[in-house]
């Protein structure tokens, strides 16, 4: 403050992991904008919208070995929203765990890497998630394994403001806090998009921290492009000392990081001109 | 799957028709078509029927409900991404006395909302027209969404009148038919650009009759929905290497047209093919065979369906042809079974 030097502050450690995460995020980013070049088309405003939120993941929370995906200790990570595989493959390929040359096969035949996520395709992918509302259903089961294991490991439950709309996700909301899953991070990107327009318009969801609290959740809402808010909350749900299951609802904006994406009239697939592609990997380049 | 990494460069497909993406077209390229004749149908049927309601969940776009609920917003029900609420529901406004046309994909209604349909709409025999879109293969998006097992499902439900339409002119013509049929139908839906393929045939859809597109003497090939058309493209090709082949168009699956089947299988002769864009446990060709079984009537019999598996994800052509539904691949099957 006063001419002290101030780089081992826990605030300074702090700015040096947000500026690290925010350069993870940008990577993120330019891997799914490459993979929706590849075939001109996918859920790219997704991901763009929800990088930030994976970066906090994948370099602060959770606990992997990049050459070992099925690592037994390993925090599992559950893409719920299938279609968000782009991604979750841009994080994937960011964290090591799947190599960036697989970019090219984007949803080619015979790839790894279909558009929509499957278990049996990839490594890192826990769940298959095409069929929305499954995966906190998953999430349950996998949280009473690992504790009749004794393990230590976390389970992130990836899901969309569009999985509200199913029964099956508050139905196992209902059972995670009966069966106290303090193992259990649900965390929910809120982009106000769904299939047929805006969500809120689709099936108002609101009041939405009420709605986990009343189930029995702890629960934390955060700007999910706020890359420092993201991770605060992550690290408070981990360190959270109650026996209950938390969520962490992200509001994202869809596009995030490329500017006229972001600025773009919002559908649940977005266009992108087949010149675009080459201006959002400038606007997400290094020097930019 | 797994040795994808190491393909080398040389590999690298040509991407955009290698597309393993949930939207993907039927049509051929340059083939004829026409924009969303589901929901042209409904709303022109709607017009004179105010009893018509849509409902869907979160998938009016993408089952081209959108239309009807342009052209009546305050008759169309948004239900947000909940089938079962969806259906329930359907079921509940039907009791009332409306006849809602309620979409969603196949998959969904089939595997989610099956005991939703089964006991609030079907055990009461309410009419409700459940209208689904990607039926059978017709997405290269994996699993989660390719209904090949849909036809098996339903047809184990007793009181459902089930509907696989070959193209937009037998979806327009099957639209007023099962809104004017008093008990609950399920209609495989083909969206968007949809082929138009039974202009050229003395055609009119009537539900619950199976109708002969051709005549030949070598083959008589029954199929539904899509396989119609692979069926008709593969008997012209067949055609020309002096192969004669029929094409009886059966797109009422439940209840089937067993008398026009049985008659024309009964013709004697003929290697009876059995097309159907579905699994082959418990679709169409499972269905013929118990009749013409059931009825002592033997001819040669194959099937060309989907096998009994999760299909891989991919573009819909190299799909087609990997399992066997493609027009090339007909054509390859029958001239095998004719030894020619
Ligand atoms: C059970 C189920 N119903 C319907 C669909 C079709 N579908 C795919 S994405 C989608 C929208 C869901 O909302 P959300 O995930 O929030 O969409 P996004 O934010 O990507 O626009 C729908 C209805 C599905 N995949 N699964
Ligand atoms: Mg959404």
């Amino acid at each position: 403050m006063d001419g002290t030097d101030d780089s081992a502050t826990p605030a300074r450690a702090g700015n040096r992991l947000h500026a690290e995460l925010a350069r993870r995020a940008r990577n993120i980013r330019r891997h799914a904008v490459r993979m929706g070049e590849v075939q001109g088309q996918g859920y790219v405003a997704q991901a763009l919208g929800f990088a930030d939120v994976l970066a906090a993941l994948y370099f602060q929370a959770l606990r992997y070995r990049p050459e070992d995906p099925a690592w037994e200790d390993r925090d599992r990570c559950l893409l719920s929203m299938g279609h968000y595989a782009i991604a979750l493959y841009a994080a994937l390929i960011e964290a090591g765990i799947l190599p960036e040359n697989e970019i090219e096969t984007y949803g080619s035949d015979d790839s790894r890497l279909p558009m929509s996520g499957m278990a049996s395709y990839t490594p890192g992918m826990e769940v298959s998630g095409g069929s929305l509302g499954q995966g906190l259903p998953v999430a349950i089961g996998i949280c009473l394994g690992l504790k009749r294991k004794a393990s230590r490991s976390f389970v992130y439950n990836l899901l969309s403001d569009g999985e509200l709309d199913e029964g099956s996700t508050w139905e196992a909301a209902q059972s995670a806090s009966h069966w106290k899953l303090d193992n259990l991070i649900a965390v929910v990107d809120v982009n106000n998009q769904q299939a047929d327009g805006p969500s809120s318009q689709v099936m108002s969801f609101e009041p939405l921290e009420e709605r986990w609290r009343s189930f029995g959740w702890e629960v934390r809402r955060v700007d999910g492009n706020d890359i420092a808010a993201v991770s605060d909350a992550l690290a408070a749900m981990r360190e959270l000392n109650d026996p209950k299951p938390r969520v962490v609802i992200c509001d994202t904006r869809m596009g995030r990081g490329v500017s006229f994406l972001e600025a773009r009239e919002k559908t649940h697939f977005i266009r992108v001109d087949p010149h675009e592609w080459a201006l959002a990997l400038d606007e997400l380049s290094e020097e930019a | 799957m797994n040795d994808a990494q190491n393909r080398p460069a040389a590999d690298k497909p040509a991407p955009k028709l290698r597309t393993s993406a949930m939207i993907a077209s039927i049509a051929a390229p340059g083939q004829a078509t026409r924009p969303a004749p589901f929901g042209h149908a409904l709303a022109k049927l709607a017009a004179t029927r105010p009893e018509i309601v849509g409902m869907t969940a979160d998938l009016g776009k993408y089952t081209d409900l959108h239309v009807f609920a342009e052209a009546f917003p305050d008759r169309f029900y948004q239900m947000g991404m909940a089938e079962q609420v969806l259906m329930a529901a359907a079921g509940g406004i039907a009791r009332e006395g409306f006849i809602p046309f309620a979409t969603t994909y196949a998959v969904f209604a089939a595997r989610r909302a099956y005991d939703f349909i089964c006991l609030s709409i079907v055990e009461e025999n309410l009419p409700v027209k459940i209208v689904c879109a990607l039926p059978g293969l017709t997405t290269g998006y994996g699993p989660s969404h390719q209904a090949t097992e849909d036809l098996a499902i339903f047809r184990g439900m007793p009181n459902l009148t089930i509907v696989d339409p070959c193209d937009a002119v037998d979806i327009e013509q099957a639209v007023p038919a099962i809104a004017d049929h008093p008990g609950p139908v399920y209609m495989r839906l083909l969206r968007g650009q949809v082929p138009v393929v039974l202009d050229r045939h003395d055609y009119r859809f009537e539900l619950g009759k199976a109708k002969l597109l051709r005549d030949g003497g070598d083959v008589l090939m029954i199929s539904s929905g899509l396989m119609t058309m692979r069926s008709l493209e593969a008997a012209d090709r067949l055609a020309a290497d002096g192969i004669g082949v029929a094409v009886l168009h059966s797109p009422t699956i439940k209840p089937l047209d067993t008398a026009t089947i049985l008659s024309e299988a009964g013709r004697g002769g003929r290697l009876v093919v059995v097309a159907e864009n579905h699994s082959i446990v418990g679709g169409l060709g499972e269905a013929v065979a118990g009749t013409l079984l059931r009825a002592g009537v033997t001819p040669a019999f194959r099937q060309i369906a989907l096998p009994d598996a999760f299909l891989d994800a991919g573009a819909l052509p190299t799909l087609h042809d990997r399992y066997g539904i493609s027009t090339d691949a007909v054509v390859r099957q029958v001239k095998g079974w004719l030894d020619r």
